[in-house]
Formats: structure tokens, C-alpha cells, sequence
């Protein structure tokens, strides 16, 4: 594999925390030079407003992923046509770290908001395989006995994996699928809510993915491809 | 007025706008990149026949507004909800003194609503006072994303808010429009999130809170919320022109809003001028959740009356004749005498 394709396949592994599909896939990604061992790369976003800490968590996971390959040297990320574009790429720059970029406006860290958005992640990974056996016949009340081990090995099943390895979820076999955010699995009584709270957020989530991908296309006058 | 198929709908545009974007109004590179995000909104929403130019997306005018509205568009009343942002234009984007002479010109079509920001402290609670008494304020639009000074962005349940809340309560500002932009500080937590409205919606029962985006980009708070919370509304702006491109996922959208809060809390805006109402009234009558959706209920003619009408103008008292109001025995709105 040559280091731009090395390169690129190291940006898959960069995910949007708020539509959680990898930065790639959403052509966030404008452009990426290699010469020799130095990487540019530019990433654009579908409106100059989008909220700028998920901005800079892409940029900088970027950045990490591409410094984290054993040849690259000098990597350089910097984001085009943001209102915070000068603030982010300064701080990129300059290694800042997100304290050092938006020094006020900052806390902590940005840990608390990426671990909500994998919560929802794994919110709408659990809907899309429950609805699923729903539409199949399956009773809404007996969702609670539904084990892992009860899914067919598929992308679904394989995405919903991921999601739990991501919140720290154990995936083996006899655990149940139907669980919160810490493995516990719903009181039957509760089931059916906590299926339609589960689709709102997976609703939430895809309805995002498909205007951000709308808006970018008609920001750079891309081909929108409606999925 | 709207008719289709025998049957006569009452339109209040929930949500619209005068503004003035040009480029002698943009106080800096962020006035350009606001009304430019705008106009993407605009064109990748809207069916091609009905995309405007970008000169006069910049700005309308009061003629073109009323043309558009009540001309061409149904419009039987429309609702300003202006936007101030003081820090990316001159003389701010909602063009405040030339939508109120144009109120005032046709009080039975149009109603000024304004905006308060509580960074203003104590200047700006008296400037609410007369506000109030000057535009005989019912509602306001509250933008959190709004810029000030350093910040750049405020939350519902900061303290001030909660003094300018009060006192719009005290005055008779019943309405509140909030429009969940990202709010930045602090940037560490998700800024759109809708808790702040949850907090202010219990602890002011007798006002009303209407969520413009009906909560979207986070629709499954605002969902909850709303549930806890009978005094909150969904406005429609943003979300319902996807009928067009995605109706699919507008259908989705419809069928959570009236699943989690009922058909008498949602709302129906064009957003003018970010789309044009008619279009909209028209393919919001015709749609119909798909047939395969069978999580969702199809969508009645009394709804689609409540939502594109009914339901702001009782909500803002506006008189509705009599043959639109639907049947029933609790009063929708106040019919004219």
C-alpha cells in the first residue's frame, strides 16, 4: 500500500461523533498530499456554523491518526471555510491541545461530549436490530430476552458490536442486546418506551447524516447521493 | 386561505423574516458566511423551480414579503421572528424597524414578535419594557448562538435569562420561539442540547415554549422533553421542507413530533425567506406517511389543519372564521364575531 492510501485509510478511522459515520465516507475530507514523509491535508464541513468542538475533534483525531503512522513526519490538518478556521488551525498548528485553542471557552476536555455521542451511537445500533426482528414478528415485550448469540452475523449486528465495544460493552453471546448505556438490561414494563426513545435517536441521527450530506454537496457542488 | 379537494385550510406562517443581508449591511466575514449557509440551506431544500436567485435571497423588501406570504402563499397571518446578530451586521439581520411599519400597516396579517438577549443586564431588561409597550409584544425570539462581545452564545436557564424571562412574564410575553443554534460555551458539552429549555419550561408553566426545529439536530431530546413538559411546541421551520427531498425522513420526523406530543403542539413555518410558504402548504396537504411506515399512523385532514393553522392561532389569538375552525367542542381559537 503506498503512504497516500496508507494515509487515507488511516482517516477512516476518524468518525463524525455527532452522525457517526467516518469522516471519509462523508467527503469531509477535501484533500490529502503526501511528499515524502509530510501530510496536508484539508477537511471542510457543510456550513461555516457547524458547531465548532465537533469541528475540532475531527481535525484533531486527524491529526493523531496521521501522526500516529510509523513514516510521517510533519503532518499538517487544517480546516477550510470555518468561522473558527483561524482559531482551529492555529491550534493545530502549534499542538495546542483544546484548552490552548479555545482557552475560555473551554473547560475540561471534550471526553464528556464524545462519550454522549457514542452513547446515542449505540442507542441507534440497538434500535436498527430490534426493529428489525419487530417487523419480523417478534413481541416488543420479549426484546428483553434477545441475546446477542440471537443475531445473525451481519453489517448491522457487526456495527451494533462495535458501538458496545465503544461504551466499554462486553459482546459475548448469552448478553443481552436490549440494555443502556452501562449493559443493564430494561424492567419488561419498560420495553416498549425505551424502543421509541431508541428510534427517535436513530431517527435523529440518519435525519442529520442526510442534511449534512445535502448541505456539503450543495456547499462544493458535490453529487448529493441519496441513500 | 388554502383549498384542496372540498376542504378549506386556515394558514399562519409561524416563522418568517425580513432581513437585509447585503453585502453593505455584513459588518465582517461572518455576515457573508451566515446568509451564505442560508442560501445552501435554501438550495438544496427547496424543488429547483423554486430556488431565488442569490441577489435577491440577500434581501426582500416588504412588497416581495407580502407578495410571497399573502399574494401567492396562502398566508392568512404571519408571525415575525427576528434574529438580531448585532455582531455580523450593522444594522442587525431582522430588519426590526421596517417589519414593524409593515405590522403595523396590516395588523390583521402580520404580528412583530422581538428578541431579547439577557448579556445585556440591566440596559436591555428596560429596553424589553419598552419594547414590550412599543410592539405590544405577545411573543419573542430567543437565538442562543448569538454573539456577544467575548461570548458567544447563551443558555435559557442562566440566571439572567431567568430575569428576563420573569419580567417578559410580567409584561404579558406569553410566547416564546427558541431557536437552538450551537451555543459554544462552554464548548465541551453538545451545543445543541435542549436540557436548558426543559428547565425553563417547568419553572415557567403559564408561558408557552415553541422549539424551532422541533429540537432538530437533537430531536430525541426535544421529544422527551416536550413529553414532561405540556407548555413546549415544535415549530416546523427547517424540518418540513425535507418533504420535498427526503420525505421519507419527513415523514419520520412527523410521526415522532406527533406520537411524543400530540397534533395540538406542532406548528407549521415556512422560515421565510429561507423557503416560500406556498409550495409548502401545497405538498404538506398532499403528503401522506408511506404506506410501509406501519409504525405511523396516517395523517388526517384535521391534523394537517391543526398544524398548518389552527394550532398558532389560538395559541397567538388570532380570529378564524368560523367555516375553518374544525368541529369540536373545545375552542380551537376565537372565532370572528
Amino acid at each position: 500500500m503506498g503512504r497516500q492510501e496508507d494515509a487515507w485509510r488511516a482517516l477512516d478511522a476518524v468518525v463524525d461523533p455527532e452522525l457517526d459515520e467516518p469522516i471519509t465516507d462523508l467527503n469531509f475530507v477535501r484533500s490529502l498530499d503526501v511528499t515524502g514523509a509530510d501530510v496536508v491535508v484539508h477537511l471542510r464541513l457543510p456550513t461555516s456554523f457547524c458547531a465548532p468542538n465537533f469541528a475540532y475533534l475531527m481535525a484533531s483525531d486527524a491529526k493523531d491518526v496521521l501522526t500516529a503512522l510509523p513514516w510521517t513526519r510533519r503532518v499538517v490538518v487544517e480546516l477550510d471555510d470555518h468561522h473558527d478556521s483561524d482559531l482551529i488551525n492555529t491550534g493545530l498548528a502549534a499542538d495546542a491541545g483544546y484548552r490552548g485553542t479555545f482557552t475560555h471557552e473551554a473547560e475540561q476536555d471534550l471526553e464528556e461530549l464524545r462519550t454522549t455521542f457514542r452513547r446515542k451511537a449505540h442507542t441507534a445500533a440497538m434500535e436498527r436490530v430490534l426493529t428489525r426482528m419487530v417487523r419480523g414478528g417478534h413481541a416488543v415485550e420479549d426484546l428483553g430476552r434477545v441475546t446477542i448469540g440471537d443475531l445473525p452475523l451481519d453489517d448491522a449486528t457487526r456495527a451494533l458490536l462495535r458501538r458496545r465495544a465503544a461504551i466499554g460493552l462486553r459482546t459475548g453471546d448469552d448478553l443481552p442486546v436490549f440494555v443502556d448505556h452501562s449493559g443493564s438490561p430494561y424492567p419488561e414494563v419498560e420495553l416498549p418506551l425505551q424502543l421509541r426513545l431508541a428510534r427517535s435517536t436513530r431517527i435523529s441521527i440518519e435525519g442529520n447524516a442526510h442534511f449534512c450530506r445535502g448541505l456539503l454537496a450543495t456547499r462544493y457542488d458535490l453529487e448529493d447521493k441519496v441513500s | 386561505m388554502y383549498s384542496k379537494d372540498g376542504e378549506n385550510y386556515f394558514i399562519v406562517d409561524a416563522h418568517v423574516a425580513l432581513w437585509d443581508a447585503r453585502p453593505e449591511n455584513q459588518r465582517n466575514i461572518h455576515g457573508k458566511q451566515f446568509i451564505d449557509c442560508f442560501y445552501d440551506y435554501h438550495r438544496n431544500l427547496s424543488p429547483e423551480s423554486e430556488v431565488w436567485p442569490y441577489q435577491e435571497y440577500l434581501y426582500q423588501g416588504g412588497d416581495r414579503l407580502m407578495h410571497d406570504l399573502f399574494e401567492v402563499g396562502y398566508v392568512d397571518h404571519a408571525i415575525f421572528q427576528p434574529a438580531y446578530l448585532g455582531e455580523f451586521y450593522n444594522n442587525g439581520f431582522g430588519q426590526t424597524e421596517e417589519a414593524f411599519r409593515l405590522t403595523e400597516a396590516n395588523p390583521d396579517k402580520l404580528t412583530y414578535n422581538h428578541f431579547w438577549d439577557p448579556r445585556f443586564g440591566e440596559t436591555g431588561l428596560k429596553q424589553l419594557r419598552e419594547d414590550a409597550k412599543r410592539f405590544n409584544l405577545k411573543g419573542c425570539k430567543l437565538y442562543t448562538a448569538e454573539w456577544h462581545g467575548e461570548s458567544r452564545g447563551w443558555k435559557l436557564d442562566d440566571p439572567w435569562s431567568y430575569r428576563y424571562l420573569e419580567t417578559a412574564q410580567e409584561l404579558g410575553i406569553k410566547n416564546i420561539h427558541i431557536h437552538k443554534g450551537p451555543t459554544i460555551r462552554p464548548l465541551d458539552r453538545d451545543a445543541f442540547d435542549v436540557a436548558d429549555v426543559d428547565k425553563v419550561a417547568s419553572d415557567f408553566t403559564e408561558m408557552n415554549f415553541v422549539v424551532e426545529h422541533c429540537g432538530l439536530p437533537r430531536l430525541e431530546d426535544f421529544c422527551w422533553i416536550a413529553t414532561q413538559e405540556p407548555n413546549v411546541h415544535a415549530g416546523l421551520a427547517v424540518a418540513i421542507p425535507f418533504m420535498h427531498t427526503r420525505p421519507k425522513y419527513f415523514a419520520q420526523i412527523i410521526g415522532e413530533l406527533l406520537y411524543w406530543l400530540d397534533e395540538d403542539r406542532i406548528q407549521f413555518s415556512s422560515d421565510y425567506a429561507l423557503w416560500t410558504p406556498r409550495w409548502l402548504v401545497e405538498m404538506f396537504v398532499d403528503f401522506q406517511i408511506p404506506e410501509d411506515m406501519t409504525e405511523y399512523a396516517p395523517l388526517t385532514t384535521a391534523q394537517k389543519k391543526k398544524i398548518l393553522g389552527l394550532n398558532a392561532a389560538a395559541m397567538y389569538d388570532i380570529p378564524v372564521p368560523a367555516e375553518l375552525q374544525l368541529p369540536r367542542e373545545e375552542p380551537q381559537a376565537v372565532a370572528v364575531a
